[in-house]
């Protein structure tokens, strides 16, 4: 067993993969806020098209969705590179949960809020700006950390549309080298050191925002 | 290119034989889960130390790495160490693990719900531990916990694609195997995601449903 040879080849790859992990959760955030919040529109086409979008990408499996932007996208001429086919994927499957974190939490705040902003003659826009959002931002956290590292662990299926990520350079080590068991311990051992960390890094998120629940992560 | 509905239906039987694969790994793999969950809570409740942070440790690791490489480990490592199973096995251990490691958490709050005088009248009552655990604690402990249960099922049964790289033929693992011969991705993927969509949906808004009941009813008193 060659820890030198290993080593720089897992970092390598976790590389990618937090890479991987803060691209897709940066468009997992703009789409779980957009359509969030485009569920409690007004308009009754809006809704549904947004609730068609979430049933779908819940309702099916990660796996085959990446397959699906990745073997079927090019086949109508949208030919995506395996990175961005990876991030858009997971993004849209992780936007749909995440959205449901947002809708959820802008319900929970309080009516009178809502009833505050329209006596003070907020426009609707700038009521969810500067009043609502902003509370609802503190029950929004928790779940998301939690959204993050499952994300984390979800990204290591980017290894099976040729993305060089942790999952996929373990693999190959283990093909050139050998050494099953000491492989992919260490990986399994990098992800959970990298799942600490984000988590470490969501508490401290937390602990910034005021009226987020202490410890409400994991 | 256009959706071929002949080729579609050709290969549709196919897929829905796969789907009974599907289907074994799913229920092979929360029956594990839930064993392996409650025996978890019950090994963090023991009281001995190691025991207790044993346990910690093993369901915070499990939680904290991918199902992906759980499998891996589980196919690639076990038979160097004489443990030969057939993929469907290891199929249903690595689920089983992984989601029992979740479910542990679940019976811990299920176990906490209950209130603490059911403890107090079983020692006052003379219950024996297994008498106090299996018929006071667990069957108040586990109703609430259903529909919890039904969420992870779900979870569950849209992670068996994943079995596909153990080379086991469910689902995606046929579609893959289809698309292979045919060259053609888009009729296999297309009729998988759907496969999937009809199951996962009805059964997500079921269990919708049954968690609204539950809890208008825990609103209009007990």
């Amino acid at each position: 067993m060659n820890l030198t040879v290993f080593l720089p080849a897992l970092l390598k790859g976790a590389l990618v993969t937090l890479e991987a992990t803060l691209l897709s959760a940066a468009v997992a955030l703009v789409v779980s806020v957009v359509v969030g919040l485009v569920r409690l529109s007004r308009f009754r086409l809006l809704r549904g098209a947004a609730l068609v979008y979430v049933e779908i990408f819940r309702g099916t499996s990660a796996l085959v969705q990446l397959f699906y932007f990745f073997f079927v996208l090019p086949i109508f001429g949208i030919d995506l590179s395996p990175m961005a086919a990876g991030v858009i994927a997971l993004g849209l499957n992780f936007g749909s949960y995440g959205s449901e974190v947002v809708r959820a939490a802008v319900l929970n705040v309080p009516r009178g809020q809502h009833e505050a902003a329209v006596a003070l003659n907020y426009p609707p826009g700038l009521a969810m700006r500067r009043i609502i959002f902003p509370q609802a931002l503190a029950a929004m956290l928790p779940p998301f950390g939690n959204l993050l590292i499952d994300l984390l662990k979800a990204t290591s299926l980017l290894s099976l549309i040729t993305i060089g990520d942790l999952t996929f350079a373990g693999k190959s080590l283990v093909q050139s080298q050998g050494h099953v068991t000491a492989i992919y311990t260490l990986v399994l051992v990098f992800y959970f050191v990298m799942a600490l960390m984000l988590g470490r890094l969501m508490q401290a998120a937390e602990r910034r925002v005021p009226g987020a629940t202490a410890g409400g992560g994991r | 290119m256009n959706f071929d509905f002949d080729y579609a239906l050709q290969i549709l039987p196919t897929l829905l034989r796969a789907t009974v694969i599907t289907f074994q790994a799913t229920v092979g793999g929360m029956v594990l889960a839930m064993i392996v969950g409650l025996a978890l809570e019950l090994l963090r409740r023991s009281g001995v130390k190691p025991v207790v942070y044993a346990t910690k440790g093993f369901v915070s690791f499990v939680r904290g790495t991918p199902l992906l490489i759980q499998l891996y480990f589980l196919y690639y490592v076990l038979p160097l160490y004489g443990l030969s199973l057939e993929t469907m096995e290891t199929g249903i251990l690595g689920l089983g693990l992984h989601y029992g490691a979740y479910l542990s958490e679940v019976y811990r709050a299920g176990i906490d719900g209950v209130p603490k005088g059911q403890w107090e009248a079983a020692t006052a009552l003379n219950a024996s531990r297994t008498h106090t655990w299996l018929r006071i604690i667990l069957p108040q402990a586990v109703p609430p916990m259903l529909p919890v249960f039904g969420n992870y099922l779900i979870a569950m049964f849209k992670d068996t694609p994943l079995l596909a790289t153990i080379t086991l033929l469910e689902l995606l693992g046929t579609a893959q195997a289809e698309a292979a011969i045919s060259y053609r991705y888009l009729e296999p993927y297309t009729l998988v995601g759907l496969i999937f969509l009809v199951l996962s949906w009805p059964s997500a808004s079921l269990v919708r449903l049954i968690e609204n009941r539950i809890r208008a009813e825990n609103r209009n008193g007990r």
